[in-house]
């Protein structure tokens, strides 16, 4: 657009320097190549890993646990479940606390003490998950005196928080407040237009806010490294060691064994294909049903 | 998720019944009250109670951050107060603990990620907003945005098995060659080392830079670009003078959160960086950094000062980390924030 324009004023105003022209296109050039030399990478990564993972998926990396060094074969099926097991706990602690303080910043916190909880959700939303590993490490560990899968939980739970808080809030503020009108009218309660009308209305967003954050703790490997710990064997215990499929990512790609390479690889394709089928699966799900009632 | 998409024609049907039938009573209280079991005022304060706790649960948690990481540190602040960021030797067995390397570790590796990120953020961010055709925007913005969807540790591996071997085969030996003179580049080129950390730490932090400097150079005013043209400027000097000028701020406040992302980032960096506690002037030693000294040694702390130690790095990093995301936030917020009222004007 600005281009067409600036051909049409050039019949009347003199050329432009030959110099300035050159600059024109050399930094053209140089913005596509930081395009091309960011994409690279990209690329590169998900080459490869497509490349070493599908070369070392097989059944039994999926159905059987680790096997002693040495000793070929062998999978990461604890790890899988275990991973799984944490993010169901730290769903279950996050995404409640999440929503209820998104409806409490939309609903309730057009104020001073809002802005308040809005800033700390942001500061909260850029504290180092290792850090957040040291405190789960020391409100959990320390009492239960051992690692356990609750202190991996809590630790997920509390990076979930605040990108829930923020985006649910996001969301009901999306609603027009005539539906909240309309629902006061007819003399139902706030109480009950917040939760059937207004999270009701916003139900999609709300969950594509969660889905971010699950997405975003999925693959996270530092708050874990001394909360959940990880596992050799099967653990559905809340208050045990367990596996996770970063952990076990993180131990055997710093492993010396070519085995244990090959199946770091395999479970980083397994993670990348499982947190982006369960953000595609609940979203395709949310869409139909949003569709549904339209 | 089925079952809370589906009720929502039940729900949205009785309305205009139940709507008719108050218009006749023309008591919403009392027809409320027997709807739905309690007083609208008691059901409504229980509900703004509950949601409040939710709220106050966000500031509690911050809370709980700062007291656990203030009185766990307190053991190694009292053995060795400031000296603690200032000493260089890191003994675990003889109990004596100095934080300099890591410092040192954890802002080299972040500056110099800074310094690789910062021109290719800026570059790509101009590249969509400014030149891109339009049908290149969407899926361009979505490929860059992918990177920032890739876990840390899968970061790690592909920099362990390809990013460290063409390192240390091809650009290690080339830059010691070329710039080798400048002690920076000198030295065995094993490919472990703070170049590796700097280069992976980058590839993560581009997204984050370019997402918000685009974010701020799109809601710079058109008639910025306008007037720039009018004046006979070519689309280089209309972006330099129109656009980036404007936007300085907000694309500042972008590289400090891609700093803030930097300094805390723990696995990619743990995994090639070589995890020696010293201070080499050369880019291809060994370094180490806060968040790598936690994920190595916190499990296998050998006593109770080792643990304070550890805490207390972990409470820098926590401090440095809210200072320089805060500022950023700042920044973002006086470009995106104050534009509306400045094109209304």
């Amino acid at each position: 657009m600005p281009k067409r324009e600036k051909s049409s004023a050039l019949h009347t105003v003199p050329p432009i320097a030959l110099r300035r022209r050159i600059t024109d296109h050399v930094m053209t050039g140089v913005a596509v190549l930081t395009v091309i030399l960011v994409l690279v990478p990209l690329f590169a990564i998900f080459a490869y890993l497509v490349y070493r993972g599908l070369g070392s998926i097989n059944w039994a990396f999926l159905t059987q646990t680790p096997k002693p060094v040495g000793e070929a074969g062998g999978g990461m099926a604890n790890a899988i479940v275990g991973s799984a097991f944490i993010l169901g706990l730290a769903s279950v602690l996050g995404v409640p606390l999440g929503v209820g303080a998104g409806i409490y910043l939309a609903e309730f916190g057009r104020n001073r003490f809002g802005d308040v909880i809005r800033f700390t959700a942001d500061v909260l939303n850029g504290v180092p998950s290792i850090v957040i590993g040291i405190v789960a490490y020391s409100i959990v560990v320390l009492y239960q005196k051992h690692f356990s899968a609750l202190a991996g939980g809590v630790a997920l739970a509390i990076m979930m928080i605040p990108t829930i808080t923020r985006t649910t809030e996001e969301m009901l503020l999306l609603v027009p407040q005539a539906l909240r009108e309309a629902a006061y009218g007819l003399g139902i309660p706030r109480w009950r237009t917040t939760l059937s009308i207004t999270l009701r209305t916003a139900t999609s967003g709300v969950i594509t806010g969660i889905m971010l954050a699950f997405a975003r703790v999925a693959g996270e490997t530092a708050p874990l490294l001394f909360t959940a710990f990880g596992n050799q064997f099967w653990n559905l215990r809340a208050d045990q060691p367990t596996a996770a499929l970063p952990l076990q990512i993180f131990s055997y790609a710093i492993s010396p064994y070519d085995e244990w390479h090959r199946q770091a690889w395999a479970g980083a394709l397994v993670l990348i294909v499982l947190i982006v089928t369960a953000v595609a699966a609940v979203r395709y799900v949310v869409r139909r049903g949003t569709f549904g009632a339209a | 998720m089925a079952n809370a998409a589906r009720p929502r024609p039940d729900m949205l049907a009785p309305q205009p019944v139940e709507s008719t039938k108050v218009n006749d009573v023309s008591s919403d209280g009392k027809r409320a009250a027997r709807l739905f079991g309690v007083s609208s005022e008691a059901g409504d304060q229980v509900f703004k109670f509950a949601m409040l706790l939710c709220g106050l649960a966000v500031l509690a948690t911050l809370g709980l951050i700062v007291y656990e990481l203030v009185l766990r540190s307190g053991p190694s602040w009292h053995a060795f107060g400031f000296k603690f960021f200032a000493a260089r030797d890191w003994d675990p067995v003889n109990e004596k603990f100095g934080a300099l390397p890591f410092v040192y570790g954890t802002l080299v590796s972040s500056l110099l990620a800074l310094i690789i990120a910062v021109p290719l953020s800026i570059g790509v961010a101009v590249f969509t907003t400014e030149m891109c055709p339009p049908v290149l925007r969407g899926p361009l913005s979505f490929f860059v945005e992918l990177l920032a969807a890739i876990p840390s540790v899968v970061y790690g591996l592909w920099a362990i098995f390809v990013l460290v071997p063409i390192l240390s085969n091809y650009v290690e030996p080339f830059l010691s060659r070329t710039l080798g003179w400048t002690g920076l580049f000198v030295g065995p080129p094993y490919g472990i080392s703070m170049l590796a950390a700097g280069i992976i730490l980058a590839i993560m932090i581009v997204p984050i830079i370019s997402s918000i400097a685009r974010e701020v150079l799109m809601v710079v005013p058109q008639h910025q670009r306008e007037a720039a043209l009018a004046l006979g400027a070519t689309r280089w000097e209309m972006i330099r003078v129109g656009v980036l000028r404007n936007a300085r701020a907000g694309i500042m406040g972008g590289i400090i959160l891609g700093l803030g992302r930097a300094l805390g980032e723990t696995m990619a960096v743990t995994m090639v960086i070589g995890n020696r506690p010293e201070i080499a002037k050369s880019l291809f030693a060994p370094g180490y950094t806060m968040a790598s000294v936690l994920a190595n040694e916190f499990s296998e702390a050998t006593g109770d000062l080792n643990l304070a130690a550890l805490i207390e790095i972990g409470l820098a990093l926590f401090l440095v980390t809210i200072v320089v995301n805060a500022l950023a936030r700042f920044l973002v917020w006086t470009v995106t924030r104050g534009q509306p009222s400045r094109s209304n004007a």
